[in-house]
């Protein structure tokens, strides 16, 4: 046959959800933005290892801190695109290296106080009552707890790594979760499909995992992307302080540290590890932004 | 209002004190305190006669009870670096960080408030596009970067401002913006959300429809009620803003307790950090108890619930 049957008019008055979505995705410039500069930024941390020009830890002492190439001197040159640093590493492929770092304490150190803060506020916000009075408490405390001073001496003391960076973030930072998916959890609990499925039997288990949660999600994808970019910004802040990420590793944090005492006369040095911050910060922020507004119901922007 | 209050009051005692014994700990966790301190060419009876001195042969319950009664009469013990009453050093560097989270704050509300109101007024106008967009860019700068940035343009290049220390006022305007910047952007929301929230309640419209002058609506009936829930976070901000001033004090030397707290930290000043901490987090718990006083005080149906 040459021709289908010709759609219905109630089909082309009310576009699927998927097409509503579809069309809210890409109508929302943020989140377009926010995710192209984080897809960017994650391959450059996965291709590090082939995409970097040189060495990351390789030190060159007779190139050092030659400028980036935008810059009018004679040392410049197209071999050390970014420049090198006073003990002249390639700056692009630290800059790379570093993305990895950023990325992984993130993602990681994000991971752990999902977990957390999730079982904690769903615990209390589904069962209410003394849970709830219980997992309040724990909340206060955690939040009385200064997070960079506790972060920093507990590091000190128990000596700074990668790992202990991200177990420390982790188990610091899920105050937000706890708090968010609390409230959340204690309105999904009150509608009818919650009662329903109680009605008909289900385990707790049950209800939580396959009626509670994935009716949070939104929320708790949005929190998830604001802690990630809280604990890239601890992380970065722990390495300047020189009790995170430990040289000579190319944490974006440390880079700025070491750069500290020669910004005067090299201000770029400071300028290129903080704005890959500022720009990885930045991306994963418009995203949760942009995933709080297309997932919030009509009219609610 | 009494059972609130005493309720409220009792809850934030519990939690100083489960901080406190968190805090107590931290002494525990690069293993035995006596080995760390003695230093790697001790020996065997060197190390037994630390653990002695500071009491870590005690069991840890007692240990723990000792410092809290200590604590509790304002005795931290001694630094074990600089030889001085813990207190007595806490005490005076405690109000050059009072004073910088103090102008922080003043700077965050100074520019959030005016800026939340505008963009209220005019929803997805120009001035709310930007305000937005200023708060995005915000919440996404490293502090320290931001610090260093400022130094860098004010201090050096246009040699406006002293670039450390913490002698004259002209010292604190660096370190206030970049400490008080953080918070901007959540006050700058919580304004215009209140706001927006307000300015289409019905006494508003009530105000209007007798004839009152735009900007006595605004600000007499409006502000006032919209304030609010920035007074409180304006109060949880202040005490996250002591935590984190640690790395603004560190940037520009400005001798107050965040400096003191990285200072100890390099010099392994158990006793000081830990007492540190615990100021830090008790201070935290006074000013949130009193938010919620001062929030209950208003607003009755807290208080009541």
């Amino acid at each position: 046959m040459a021709t289908g049957t010709l759609p219905t008019a109630t089909e082309i008055l009310e576009p699927s959800p998927t097409a509503l979505l579809r069309r809210r995705v890409f109508g929302h410039a943020g989140l377009i933005i926010g995710t192209v500069v984080l897809v960017i930024i994650m391959l450059m941390a996965l291709l590090a290892p082939w995409i970097s020009p040189h060495d990351p830890y390789d030190q060159v002492l007779d190139r050092k801190l030659i400028p980036p190439i935008w810059f009018d001197s004679p040392k410049v040159t197209t071999e050390h695109l970014l420049g090198t640093d006073q003990l002249g590493r390639d700056y692009l492929s630290r800059l790379f290296w570093g993305a990895r770092i950023s990325l992984l304490i993130g993602f990681s150190a994000m991971l752990i106080s999902g977990l957390i803060g999730t079982a904690i506020g769903v615990v209390a916000g589904y069962f209410g009552g003394r849970v709830d009075m219980i997992a309040n408490f724990i909340i206060t405390t955690r939040l009385s707890m200064p997070v960079v001073l506790v972060a920093i001496a507990v590091v000190s003391l128990v000596g700074s790594s990668l790992t202990v960076v991200i177990w420390v973030l982790g188990l610091l930072i899920w105050d937000r979760f706890a708090v968010v998916m609390r409230s959340a959890t204690m309105q999904v609990r009150s509608l009818d499909f919650v009662t329903a499925a109680e009605a008909t039997g289900c385990s707790t288990a049950r209800i939580v995992l396959t009626e509670i949660l994935p009716n949070i999600m939104n929320h708790l994808i949005v929190v998830a992307t604001i802690e990630m970019a809280h604990a890239i910004l601890l992380e970065a802040a722990l390495s300047f302080l020189g009790l995170g990420v430990q040289p000579p590793e190319p944490s974006w944090g440390l880079m700025v540290s070491e750069a500290k005492g020669m910004m005067f006369f090299d201000g770029w040095l400071i300028a290129i590890p903080g704005a890959a911050l500022f720009l990885l910060v930045l991306s994963i922020n418009l995203m949760g932004d942009g995933v709080r507004d297309v997932t919030a119901p009509d009219g609610r922007n | 209002m009494f059972t609130y209050l005493l309720r409220r009051l009792g809850v934030a005692v519990l939690v100083a004190l489960t901080v406190s014994l968190i805090t107590f700990s931290m002494i525990y966790l690069s293993g035995d305190p006596a080995v760390a301190l003695a230093g790697e060419a001790a020996t065997e009876e060197d190390i037994e006669s630390i653990r002695t001195y500071y009491g870590y042969d005690r069991p840890i319950l007692v240990q723990y009870g000792d410092w809290l009664f200590k604590a509790l009469q304002g005795d931290f013990g001694q630094s074990h670096y600089l030889k001085q009453p813990v207190a007595l050093v806490i005490f005076e560097r405690l109000p050059t960080t009072m004073m910088l989270g103090l102008c922080a704050l003043v700077f965050a509300l100074v520019l959030s408030i005016p800026l939340g109101v505008l963009a209220a007024i005019r929803p997805n106008s120009l001035i709310d596009r930007t305000a937005l967009t200023i708060a995005v860019i915000g919440q996404a700068m490293p502090s320290f970067w931001f610090a260093l940035t400022l130094m860098l343009w004010f201090g050096i290049v246009w040699r406006l401002l002293p670039i450390t220390g913490s002698d004259s006022w002209a010292n604190f305007v660096m370190p206030s913006i970049a400490l008080g910047y953080y918070i901007t952007p959540a006050a700058m929301r919580l304004t215009r959300a209140g706001m927006l929230e307000v300015l289409s309640a019905d006494y508003i419209r009530t105000a209007r429809a007798k004839g009152l002058r735009s900007v006595t609506v605004l600000f007499k009936h409006a502000l006032r009620n919209a304030i609010l829930p920035v007074i409180s976070l304006a109060a949880v901000q202040f005490g996250f803003m002591l935590g984190g001033s640690i790395v603004i004090e560190t940037i520009f030397a400005i001798n107050g307790l965040g400096f003191l707290a990285w200072e100890s930290i390099q010099r392994a000043d158990l006793p000081m950090m830990q007492a540190i901490v615990l100021v830090l987090s008790v201070f935290y718990i006074l000013l949130t108890l009193l938010a919620d006083m001062l929030n209950a005080w208003l607003d009755p149906r807290i208080r009541v619930a």
